[in-house]
């Protein structure tokens, strides 16, 4: 498709390798901040299972509570969790690159922006935390 | 400080090398040197065979963009201080063909460029004004940060996307169709909104975000992008909700 | 060049909400069934509690649109990992089908499994 220079034959190009997001530090950051989606997809899991517990009775959701302080399950949720903040975090640092507001002609600044998010983050929070307990 | 630094620079020489080799060169050390002023150094007074690209040696025209210790950078932005003790590894940039040296292919980008329909496309429906486009400031600030943009490669050097998907238009492709977007002399957003919402377009983007780190004019491709990416979804859902409505 | 395929947009439209929802909603969710209420940092809400909550239609509707956005958002994020992390580009179909198609199974049994909540 690209109609090159003729210099074609002795071009040199390297091969991607395999393990191409080991080479930069930003790069394994990017794929576990993707891979970080995997672990919100258990924790969505883990909510349903709790509300099927829940919906079943006292006593299913007593023996729920009890699987879910088993080591193994506290272990998976700890890494669960450190991985949803992360995604969390790196989700509302990249916000304002997306979302370009501009508020009586000037341009609001990413960190008011970011700031925002984390602010609505908090305010969401207390509230299921206010709800649930 | 001491008087000299080494310099690895990778030589490719096509008509004998079958790969790509370093070869490493002592430079004087100077406060003021950029990696730039340290290759001219060694291609005026120790080999003459090194090719490289390079013009305005102020970050403007774009032409010096290398793999400097691993980063992709402007070689005439690049202070050798900044490198020490070395030796500093100089590689042509990453995701293009080489040519020789630290000479790389740039046809496919020069080739994709025009997709993006970069100029003003005027409105067909009207005769060509007869005094200037007149543009308020604020209509200014509104594309002038894409407008920015020297095409010195540097994003897609740093995009690993582009490194995998070869039809993958890239940073400063879409970063330059936002910037005529959103130009308000320009009414040429449907038909770049065609080719720039194909799969190899907007969507092959995952926002790694390594182009706007990498870019020397701050332009931020990646943020370009996902405004685009938005613009798209916000098109798609109007026709798909709307088809009878008109633009 | 290929041509513009109205199914990509949507699919980010969906990723992009899932991202927003979950990350505002689920590290409180996780905090506190997840680690405080099972190592008993906090008092467990009695089941009475939390039933009437799980019961009301708001919940319901909530979770359900969590639990579809969010698996919609990991299999979007794993889709394009896996294409580029493993470089896998050539099957394509087959991992556009795995991903795709766990979220809308995934989202099929949680619609379920909340709509018979009784």
């Amino acid at each position: 498709m690209t109609e090159y220079t003729g210099l074609y034959q002795r071009l040199y190009r390297t091969r991607v390798p395999i393990l191409w997001w080991l080479r930069r530090r930003s790069y394994l950051a990017f794929v576990v901040r993707e891979l970080s989606s995997v672990f919100v997809a258990w924790a969505v899991v883990f909510l349903l299972l709790l509300a099927h517990a829940v919906a079943s009775g006292p006593r299913q959701y007593q023996s729920f509570l009890a699987w879910s302080a088993a080591p193994w399950v506290l272990t998976v949720n700890a890494v669960a969790l450190a991985l949803v903040v992360y995604h969390a975090v790196t989700w509302f640092n990249v916000a304002p690159q997306a979302l370009v507001l501009r508020v009586r002609g000037r341009r609001v600044p990413a960190r008011v922006v970011a700031g925002l998010h984390y602010g609505l983050w908090a305010l969401v929070s207390a509230v299921v935390a206010w709800i649930v307990i | 400080m001491p008087d000299t630094i080494a310099v690895d620079v990778t030589r490719y020489r096509p008509d004998r090398d079958d790969r790509p080799t370093t070869q490493r060169y002592e430079i004087p050390l100077r406060k003021e040197w950029t990696v730039l002023d340290g290759l001219n150094y060694v291609k005026d007074r120790v080999d003459g065979t090194l090719s490289y690209r390079w013009s305005c040696r102020m970050g403007i025209c774009g032409s010096c963009g290398m793999t400097i210790d691993g980063d992709p950078k402007l070689a005439c932005e690049t202070f050798l201080t900044d490198h020490r003790p070395g030796p500093v590894r100089v590689e042509p940039l990453h995701n293009f063909p080489v040519i020789r040296d630290l000479v790389v292919e740039l046809t496919d980008f020069m080739a994709k460029l025009p997709r993006a329909k970069p100029w003003l496309v005027t409105d067909s429906d009207k005769p060509p004004p007869d005094a200037e486009y007149r543009q308020t400031p604020a209509e200014m600030d509104e594309y002038k940060q894409y407008s920015m943009c020297i095409n010195c490669m540097l994003c897609y050097a740093a995009c690993p996307v582009y490194g995998l998907e070869r039809d993958f238009l890239g940073p400063a492709l879409i970063a330059l169709a936002q910037r005529y977007n959103l130009d308000s002399r320009d009414h040429g957003a449907d038909e770049r909104l065609e080719v720039v919402s194909a799969p190899e377009g907007v969507w092959d983007c995952t926002f790694v975000g390594e182009c706007s780190r990498a870019c020397p004019k701050g332009v931020d491709p990646a943020g370009a992008i996902q405004r685009y990416k938005v613009t798209a979804a916000k098109e798609t859902l109007r026709s798909l909700l709307l088809p009878w409505g008109r633009r | 060049m290929t041509t513009r395929r109205p199914v990509e947009p949507v699919l980010w439209l969906a990723f992009s909400a899932g991202g927003m929802l979950s990350a505002l909603l689920v590290p409180v969710l996780l905090l506190l069934f997840g680690l405080a209420f099972p190592l008993g940092l906090l008092p467990a809400p009695d089941h009475a509690h939390l039933h009437a909550l799980v019961r009301s239609p708001v919940t319901r509707l909530v979770l359900l649109a969590l639990t579809v956005l969010a698996l919609f958002h990991a299999a979007h994020r794993l889709r394009y990992t896996v294409r580029d992390g493993l470089q896998l580009k050539r099957l394509e179909r087959l991992v556009d089908a795995l991903c795709y198609g766990g979220a809308v199974a995934g989202s099929a049994l949680a619609a379920y499994l909340l709509a018979t909540i009784s």
